[in-house]
């Protein structure tokens, strides 16, 4: 399924440090004016997944989710879902979803913001990954004569 | 597609203890019939009044169908309602949990709401209704549980045989609606168990 511009940076913004947001809205000086339309809240999400030959759906368990919302006093609304219990991180996300779909400023902020936030996470996951790899341990299975 | 939601506007400034208040004093107006109280802090989405705003972000959420009736059914309405209380829209008032009736007219005959069960007398309807006045200490006579005696509230801008329809309601008893009258910030209740008369 293809992932939209909109889900793409959804899901950069809450994968990305509390700290990297907040010194990405300090540095948008002067500071975006917006009201809260749903003040951040902590709750808890079932997440599902798909099991089995036929992709029976399962509740696969529940994960904690703070979500916010906010509007632009052009009326534009942002949305943010993180996981865990940072509201104010979820704030931080919801600001800048209503920031990124202003077709003015959007694609600018796209630039500088979103694409060094997913190359980070990219390189934090290839980090990873080699950190995984080094532990990998061959087996392989002595077959029996008989 | 993006459906930009411009037109929302904020729920609850305090959400857990807004609707703490606000569920306090719908449970006073309940428990003592022909009470008239104050439902305060929330804004009107129009057409809907404060005081049924405030009962809406309160007592609805995600398992109670609401059903408004063509006055309530603004775009603003619906958008509001479905954003901050994520509560089905149901078009059949029999499949209602809860509705809301900007257009008091639209209020009989109560048969067409869900009236519940004897096993389950708690499905009947929550009716909110809004109306043109609210005034103590006249209009109809109220007795039963909850009243000391009798209490009087006036309830305007309803159909004229609203008592006849009441007093089949009660009937129905342990059956039936319950009514929330709504004017401006102004609340009061008649459960299904208070005996009404002109």
């Amino acid at each position: 399924m293809e992932q939209s511009p909109r889900q793409r940076w959804l899901a950069v913004l809450a994968r990305s440090s509390t700290d990297d947001l907040k010194a990405a809205f300090v540095a948008l000086a002067p500071e975006p004016d917006y009201s809260l339309l749903r003040p951040p809240e902590t709750g808890l999400v079932m997440v599902r997944g798909r099991a089995g030959g036929d992709g029976a759906r399962f509740n696969l368990g529940e994960m904690t989710v703070s979500r916010c919302a906010i509007r632009l006093p052009d009326g534009t609304v942002g949305h943010g879902y993180v996981a865990g219990r940072d509201q104010q991180k979820a704030e931080l996300v919801a600001v800048f979803d209503a920031l990124l779909q202003d077709p003015a400023g959007g694609p600018g902020l796209l630039e500088t913001l979103i694409q060094p936030l997913a190359r980070r996470l990219a390189q934090r996951r290839e980090a990873e990954q080699a950190r995984t790899d080094a532990t990998r341990v061959d087996f392989f299975t002595l077959v029996r004569g008989d | 597609m993006q459906r930009r939601l411009h037109a929302v506007q904020p729920g609850l400034p305090d959400p857990a203890l807004d609707a703490q208040r606000i569920f306090r004093r719908v449970l006073e107006a309940m428990a003592r019939p022909g009470r008239i109280v104050t439902v305060d802090g929330v804004d009107t989405v129009a057409p809907l009044y404060p005081a049924s705003v405030g009962v809406a972000l309160t007592l609805l959420d995600h398992e109670t169908p609401l059903y408004l009736d063509d006055a309530a059914r603004t775009a603003a309405a619906k958008q509001h309602l479905r954003f901050h209380c994520g509560c089905p829209l149901v078009d059949d008032p029999d499949r209602a949990m809860f509705a809301i009736l900007a257009d008091a007219g639209a209020l009989l005959p109560l048969e067409r709401f869900s009236l519940g069960s004897d096993e389950y007398p708690d499905h009947g309807a929550t009716v909110i209704v809004q109306v043109t006045g609210l005034v103590g200490g006249e209009g109809l006579r109220l007795r039963g549980p909850g009243i000391d005696g009798e209490a009087r509230l006036g309830i305007h801008g309803v159909p004229d045989n609203l008592p006849l329809a009441l007093t089949a309601n009660h009937a129905r008893f342990p059956r039936g609606v319950d009514l929330l009258f709504c004017c401006g910030a102004e609340l009061a209740a008649l459960p299904r168990s208070t005996t009404v008369e002109e």
